[in-house]
């Protein structure tokens, strides 16, 4: 008899194994306090280093916002897209929420070596209170976008509370991507070297500071390629709400619904397949 | 050896068994042996100074209901690599290892998360592991009063000497009822007062039932503590049984004198 048909004979289990895709879902599910505890307690013991503390949630993003302000608004003063602070200021706050995910999941692991090492738990949990620490950083910017709307004499509607839903499908499409860019990252940390040129370059291919329809008004192949681009989506549901002069079309919504759903699903899978290897050390 | 392992099925019910448990890492080295090693190998070769580190080569024993494990042995011998691989935190290379419930490890130096203080440590840990958040605030309370650590336990723990840490991270564990709990040397670093307290609890564990791992340099606490030991040495296994027996090899090998 083997060492390994007398264990199962004594009902016992291999420790380390990667729990049926179900199972681990509900184990996630059960810790889900832990989550938002780390992200709230992460986000306090950052801001606590700091003499203004808190206040940097809201100074950075406005100073973040002037400076681009500054250099699209006054520098790049021709051919600027209509109503242009309040849809620049809509697509780099989604934007920011989004590079801030992707970011944040790839070093999730990476960065919390010391829980991984000591404590058994489903490590999605890592990348998933990584989203909901930008989340709970985005929220105060949310109310600092609506606020600047309001100084830039924009019709407040009904349809501003579609903002709520909006923010949900993004954040499970954030969830999704740092769930991807977790296991990236832990299994190739020069991930985290190559990010920001990502990051920079979708910030200047997704239409932050110029409008991607007017820019490819000739080339409606392109055009159609690129409205499937998430960033593009999202941003411009949002601006359709937010900002006169733009408005939701229904397309927008399907793909906004289903990248949320397909990058949610997919990032849970991927990152799932990968359990029993973080936390190696090599 | 399998006439040995019915034998005591009859009468032992196995809680871990370790069968045929590997370990590699593999580790970038650097240095004037690693260069020399890597010579030949291009810039993105994959040879260069990676080195290979067999840690544990292929271990095998099981450990029965009620029993504690002393393990010792030289450092580098590969103790906390196989507490690490019982624990589920290191995936091994071959083999496997089951258990009957999912293992506690206590470890050295891994402070769970430096910046935060030591009662919000105490608060995570525990979701972490599933509890509920009404579980905990009960025990927060319980566990500052076993660490000794109520002045402190306010203060980020990056600020903790090792040997408060190691209180804290005890207490922690020790706070609630394991059925198998791995202490690596985690008391090492703890004061004479809280070593002994921290001794008796562990045999208070043990003796409600539960199962223990205990990995020391000091042969009185393995003495005091186990009921039997398994010496490791290069990862591989030199001698298990006894501990009196066990110890006195080990003593013999090293050429110590003392039990400390």
């Amino acid at each position: 008899m083997s060492l390994a048909d007398y264990a199962a004979e004594h009902g016992l289990k291999r420790v380390g194994a990667r729990p049926a895709f179900v199972d681990y879902l509900m184990q996630a599910w059960a810790r889900k306090d832990f989550a938002f505890g780390l992200a709230k307690y992460s986000n306090e013991a950052a801001n606590a280093k700091n003499r203004l503390g808190r206040w940097w949630i809201i100074l950075l993003p406005t100073l973040q916002a002037v400076v681009y302000g500054l250099i699209f608004g006054v520098l790049m003063a021709r051919d600027r897209p209509e109503n242009f602070i309040p849809f620049l200021f809509t697509g780099v706050f989604l934007f920011t929420f989004m590079s801030g995910s992707a970011t944040a999941g790839a070093s999730a692991m990476t960065s919390n070596t010391g829980l991984v090492r000591s404590l058994a738990f489903p490590r999605v949990l890592l990348p998933i209170s990584a989203v909901l620490r930008q989340l709970l950083n985005n929220l105060p910017q949310l109310g600092l976008l609506l606020i600047t709307l309001l100084i830039f004499r924009q019709t407040i509607g009904w349809d501003w509370l579609l903002m709520i839903p909006v923010v949900l499908l993004l954040t499970s499409f954030n969830f999704g991507v740092a769930m991807i860019m977790a296991r990236i990252g832990a299994q190739v940390q020069d991930i985290n070297k190559l990010l920001p040129f990502a990051v920079r370059v979708l910030f200047y291919t997704s239409g932050i500071f110029f409008s991607v329809d007017r820019l490819l008004v000739g080339y409606p192949e392109l055009l159609a390629v690129l409205r499937f681009n998430p960033i593009y989506d999202f941003i411009e549901l949002a601006r359709g709400l937010l900002v006169d002069g733009y408005a939701v079309t229904p397309f927008l919504w399907l793909t906004a619904s289903g990248w949320a759903v397909l990058t949610f699903v997919f990032g849970v899978l991927f990152f799932w397949k990968a359990e029993e290897r973080y936390g190696r050390e090599d | 050896m399998a006439a040995k392992t019915k034998r005591k099925a009859a009468e032992l019910k196995p809680v871990v068994v370790v069968d045929d448990a590997h370990i590699t890492y593999k580790v970038f080295s650097s240095g004037r042996r690693a260069t020399r090693a890597a010579a030949g190998g291009g810039l993105f070769s994959r040879k260069m100074g990676l080195r290979e580190v067999h840690a544990i080569k292929g271990l095998s024993f099981t450990i029965y209901e009620g029993e504690s494990v002393g393990i010792i042995g030289s450092n580098g011998s590969g103790k906390s690599s196989l507490m690490r691989a019982i624990a589920g935190l290191t995936p091994l290379s071959k083999g496997a290892i089951y258990s009957s419930a999912r293992p506690t490890l206590l470890g050295v130096g891994a402070v769970m998360l430096p910046n935060l203080s030591g009662e919000k440590n105490i608060i995570l840990g525990g979701l972490a592991l599933g509890f509920s958040k009404k579980q905990i605030e009960a025990d927060v309370e319980k566990i500052t009063d076993f660490a000794g650590l109520q002045e402190f336990i306010d203060l980020p723990m990056r600020t903790y000497s090792s040997g408060m840490s190691a209180r804290l991270r005890f207490s922690i564990a020790a706070s609630r009822d394991h059925e198998i709990l791995i202490v690596d040397e985690a008391l090492a670093v703890g004061d004479m007062e809280f070593r002994k307290r921290s001794e008796a609890r562990m045999r208070e564990m043990r003796d409600n039932a539960g199962n223990l791992f205990l990995v020391s340099h000091s042969m009185q606490s393995i003495l005091d503590t186990c009921n039997r030991v398994i010496w490791i040495e290069k990862g591989e296994l030199m001698m298990d049984g006894d501990p009196q027996t066990v110890v006195d090899a080990y003593n013999k090998h090293t050429g110590a004198t003392t039990n400390d």
